[in-house]
């Protein structure tokens, strides 16, 4: 950004002079000066569009004065520029409060029963610039409220005062223009199309921009005022893009989240399932209590102190891994590594608890440790590529990143996909389509500089050779390679080495000097030498009675291919369970231990980019205690110390490590499977999870999942003519695992290829099929 | 601490002509005759054939000043609904940090007041108000009014955090429990207006 010269002009407001770049509007440079003029529709993050008329201000050129006052919203600053705000011209002041008085006409006294009542704008801007009095004294028009314009959201009318404040957002910032101005003059109103709701996964924004109460959430609707809410910046838990937060919370209950203001990463966006997808916290199931399982073989509640010597006296028994999920804080993480480390002097620790591969932990040490590329990497690129990641359901803030740079500069996004999505279409993505399995073939097609951003999701691991091809292009064609998981705490696992190849800080444990570096940290002898095994090899020993204990940290077995191997495992190891609700783990559990969720703890999360995202205790009188510190306890019971006893201690630690400034390990190539030739009827197996599903954080948030996707079986024109169907009817998909039968989708997908959502209503993959992706399955009419 | 009666610091007193009296020499004429004596009782025998003042609370109560700040009260509209809206402004208003309110959403099944809001939650922590009656006036519909009542002691705390079922004005004739529909062909502007006279039969919800 240095070598960008910028032009700077000097303008003149109320009296004083202020030098901004040019382009900058009016309204802009006052703030600079922080002179405040009242305004509705104007957002920094929008494209300028006047409605709303509230910031009037005199101006005038050159000695040329305007007219009339005119919106400083929407004009630049210019060379000679003298601008009289309200406060130093009477006639900015009295059209100010004309406009003012206008917007209020129909506007009704709703402020008791509005949401929006003591953090208004139009509240405030009316106490602050209006009259006292109104000369109106007709009726009032009046519309129907509130209505639903999406299960979410609600919409009423007569508050509105035409910002148009929603339809630019969902129009240039989301690109689902799913609600619009409709109608002219007096009854001009904001609106959906007939048969189309609001349905956006970024509609929550649009409720945190109005600046009146006419957009509404459902599930923040009455429920407190702003004085009642205690707020805390946090980082959002659900995927790794790395939005900050503020999340609001009244008497140790959070009742809504909020976009925080973060220009680096989400600017001022997140999504809805970041913003509505709370409530598994405060769900009636938490485990509160501890739980041992008694001689009878079931859970019983038990004390801290029994649960904790009961964990270490299985532990201590016999050899011992972790699987550690993939939202773990960094913290958390860092303890889980140590803990295996020091406590159960062993390298099998992943964090993997999904479909992963050997070629992808390879991956993970040589290149994803060093990875650098950040939001600001896309803001330049002269073009993206996308493999195995469709951001807009994976990790939406970068999809958010990626479509305003398409719709500023037209970036040229090119996917490698078997099917085309919707938020490729919105990106106008150059769409490579390629059979499940075969994404390696068809990198060499792309033309990548070193100007260029590689963005790999995680199932790229899915589809064998590829990731180690990708890695390979990066280094040749010098292009910025990112690799982005679903999960908010994988990256952070990778830098606190939760992983069987790695220590922390990206220090290689086959490397003698790191682990050497690690044991002087730890005040150890020895760190163990040997590669620890992978979640699946970890589960393999189990079954095979290497290994007789596990410590899982939130882990769902139905998000891996070998889950009945896994729920074998698990009833047959002795097993302390660290969770927040009861799942499949805590049922087969010997040991139990309830953990803080993240409102409730403080930490860290590493987003994509390697970014360290904080947050705070929201809820500060819970009872529950974070991870690293129950692992602290363990190891203190088993005479091992790890002597992280609070969150800041270890991250402390973990700073004071620092990253491995030594060779990372090489990647070698892995060959590209070759895919075997298909029957009639078959096809292989394509999904990706959907950002709205049933996964477990997004557990009784009813209005939350009104708004999700439909699930569908997608199929391409030519194989839906071979089977004899259309649009909506019924298709049974199987293998010799089980069946989903869901209305189809003619789109554009490879012909051999079928495409179903991994985790929605009526389609679990892995529960289903054991199965994700790349596999065969059979493709009938219902 | 030679300075204590400093005149500086020892506040100053109205001159009472004191000084020149209690200078003069005391001077003891002996006892004063008995004329003079029962003179200085005067008042005290008036008293004793006056009417006593002394009111025998509780057994007899006076009635309060017409304003008296007492216990709060929430109001009903005529056919029996609601007149909180739950908007929390009295809450906003208290300067004791007394009121605790949370709102909910009417539903077509459960009509609490009239439009789209009432208050789920009302709790007055007697312990703290200080019957300013701020609340009363920050009230937008009301709702909120106070009585005349002042007899609001108890031996627990709990007691005395008075709930929405204590607060809540008794029904009166005309007026149906909520929850209820509103009446027909009105709207919530008319209940402000003051156009519902009384329940209508159709608000009548049938439990079968």
């Amino acid at each position: 950004m240095s070598n960008e010269v910028v032009d700077m002009i000097t303008v003149v407001i109320d009296g004083f002079e202020v030098s901004v770049p040019k382009g900058t509007l009016v309204i802009r440079a006052a703030e600079k000066l922080g002179i405040q003029i009242p305004r509705f529709c104007d957002h920094p993050l929008l494209d300028p569009v006047g409605a709303c008329r509230q910031c009037l201000v005199d101006i005038e050129i050159n000695g040329r004065a305007f007219p009339k006052p005119q919106a400083s919203c929407t004009i630049p600053v210019e060379p000679g520029m003298i601008v009289k705000t309200q406060l130093t011209s009477a006639v900015a002041k009295k059209a100010q409060e004309g406009v003012m008085e206008m917007l209020l006409i129909n506007h009704p006294l709703d402020c008791p029963v509005c949401d929006k009542g003591g953090e208004c704008p139009l509240q405030n801007q009316a106490m602050s610039n209006g009259q006292s009095d109104s000369r109106f004294e007709g009726t009032k028009r009046t519309f129907e409220k509130p209505i639903h314009i999406s299960s979410q959201v609600l919409l009423d009318r007569e508050r509105c005062v035409l910002c148009a404040r929603c339809t630019r957002f969902s129009e240039q910032i989301a690109s689902d223009p799913f609600i619009t101005l409709n109608e002219r003059g007096a009854l001009q109103q904001v609106g959906i199309y007939e048969k189309q709701p609001f349905e956006s996964y970024f509609s929550g924004n649009t409720v945190q921009i109005c600046p009146v109460g006419a957009l509404t959430g459902a599930s923040y609707r009455f429920r407190a005022r702003p004085f009642d809410l205690v707020s805390t910046p946090s980082a959002c838990e659900h995927c790794a893009s790395g939005c900050s937060l503020r999340t609001d919370v009244r008497r140790g209950k959070t009742l809504r989240r909020l976009a925080g203001d973060d220009a680096e990463v989400n600017e001022e966006w997140n999504c809805d399932k970041g913003r509505w997808a709370f409530k598994y916290v405060t769900a009636a199931d938490r485990l509160t209590h501890p739980m041992v399982r008694n001689a009878s073989g079931e859970l019983q509640e038990a004390s801290w102190p029994e649960a904790i010597a009961a964990a270490a006296a299985g532990l201590q028994k016999t050899s011992a891994a972790v699987l550690v999920g993939g939202r773990a804080s960094v913290e958390d993480a860092y303890g889980y590594s140590k803990f295996a480390r020091v406590t159960l002097g062993t390298n099998n620790i992943d964090f993997r608890s999904r479909i992963s591969t050997a070629e992808e932990r390879d991956f993970i040490a040589s290149t994803v440790v060093r990875a650098k590329t950040t939001y600001r990497d896309i803001d330049r690129a002269d073009s993206v590529l996308l493999v195995g990641f469709e951001p807009e359901e994976e990790s939406p803030i970068v999809f958010l990143r990626i479509h305003k740079q398409v719709r500023k500069r037209a970036l040229k996004v090119t996917a490698i996909a078997s099917k085309l999505s919707i938020g490729n279409e919105k990106l106008s993505a150059n769409f490579v389509c390629v059979a499940p399995g075969s994404e390696a073939t068809a990198l060499p097609s792309v033309a990548l500089t070193a100007q260029s951003v590689i963005l790999v999701g995680e199932r790229a691991c899915e589809s064998a050779g590829l990731l180690s091809a990708i890695a390979a292009l990066a280094e040749k064609t010098g292009a910025k390679l990112a690799w982005i998981p679903r999960r908010a705490g994988e990256r952070g696992a990778i830098a606190a080495g939760a992983i069987g190849n790695l220590l922390p800080g990206g220090r290689p444990v086959a490397d003698a000097s790191a682990r050497v570096d690690v044991a002087a940290a730890w005040g150890v002898t020895s760190i163990p030498s040997s590669l620890g095994l992978s979640s699946d090899e970890i589960i393999a020993a189990v079954n095979k009675g290497t290994i007789g204990a596990l410590v899982v940290g939130g882990v769902d077995p139905l998000d891996g291919e070998n889950h009945h191997e896994m729920l074998e495992a698990l009833q047959k190891a002795f097993v302390v369970s660290l969770e927040i609700r009861p799942s499949a783990v805590t049922t087969l559990a010997d040991v139990v231990l309830p953990v803080a969720a993240v409102t409730e703890k403080s930490g860290s999360f590493l987003d994509w980019e390697g970014r360290s995202r904080n947050f705070e205790a929201a809820v500060v009188d819970s009872l529950q205690r974070s991870d690293v510190r129950l692992l602290s306890m363990i190891a203190d019971e088993m005479s091992k110390p790890i002597s992280l006893s609070t969150v800041k201690a270890a991250s402390k630690e973990f700073a004071s490590l620092g990253n491995w400034d030594g060779a990372p390990s090489a990647l070698s190539l892995t060959s590209v499977q070759t895919v075997s030739a298909l029957q009639a009827n078959e096809a292989l197996l394509t999904s990706w999870r959907r950002l709205l599903d049933e996964g477990s954080l997004q557990q009784g948030e009813e209005n939350l999942a009104g708004t999700a996707r439909k699930p569908v079986v997608v199929i391409s024109p030519k194989r839906a003519a071979s089977i004899g169907v259309t649009d909506g009817e019924a298709v049974r998909v199987s293998n010799s695992h089980g069946a989903i039968v869901l209305p189809v989708l003619v789109e554009a997908i490879h012909d051999d290829a079928v495409w179903l959502p991994r985790n929605s209503r009526g389609s679990h993959l892995l529960a289903t099929f054991g199965v994700a992706s790349g596999a065969v399955v059979t493709v009938v009419k219902d | 601490m030679a300075d204590l009666h400093n005149h500086d610091i020892e506040p100053t007193r109205p001159d009472l002509g004191l000084e020149a009296v209690s200078s003069a020499p005391v001077v003891n004429d002996g006892p004063a005759p008995m004329g003079k004596q029962l003179l200085g009782f005067w008042v005290t025998f008036r008293a004793m054939f006056k009417k006593p003042n002394t009111v025998q609370y509780p057994e007899v109560k006076e009635p309060t000043a017409e304003r008296f700040h007492g216990r709060h009260q929430l109001n009903r509209h005529p056919d029996g609904l609601e007149k909180c809206i739950g908007c929390e402004l009295c809450a906003w208003a208290c300067p004791a940090d007394a009121i605790y309110v949370e709102g909910a959403a009417n539903t077509p099944e459960n009509t609490m007041s009239p439009g789209e809001r009432y208050g789920k939650v009302y709790q007055i922590n007697y312990l703290r108000c200080v019957f300013c009656g701020l609340c009363i006036e920050a009230c937008p519909t009301r709702a909120l009014t106070m009585t005349n009542e002042y007899e609001l002691a108890d031996n627990s705390r709990e007691s005395l955090i008075f709930e929405k079922q204590d607060l809540l004005a008794p029904l009166r004739a005309g007026m149906l429990m909520p929850p209820h529909p509103m009446y027909p062909e009105m709207n919530d502007t008319n209940y402000y207006k003051g156009d519902v006279p009384h329940a209508h039969p159709s608000q009548e919800v049938k439990n079968d």
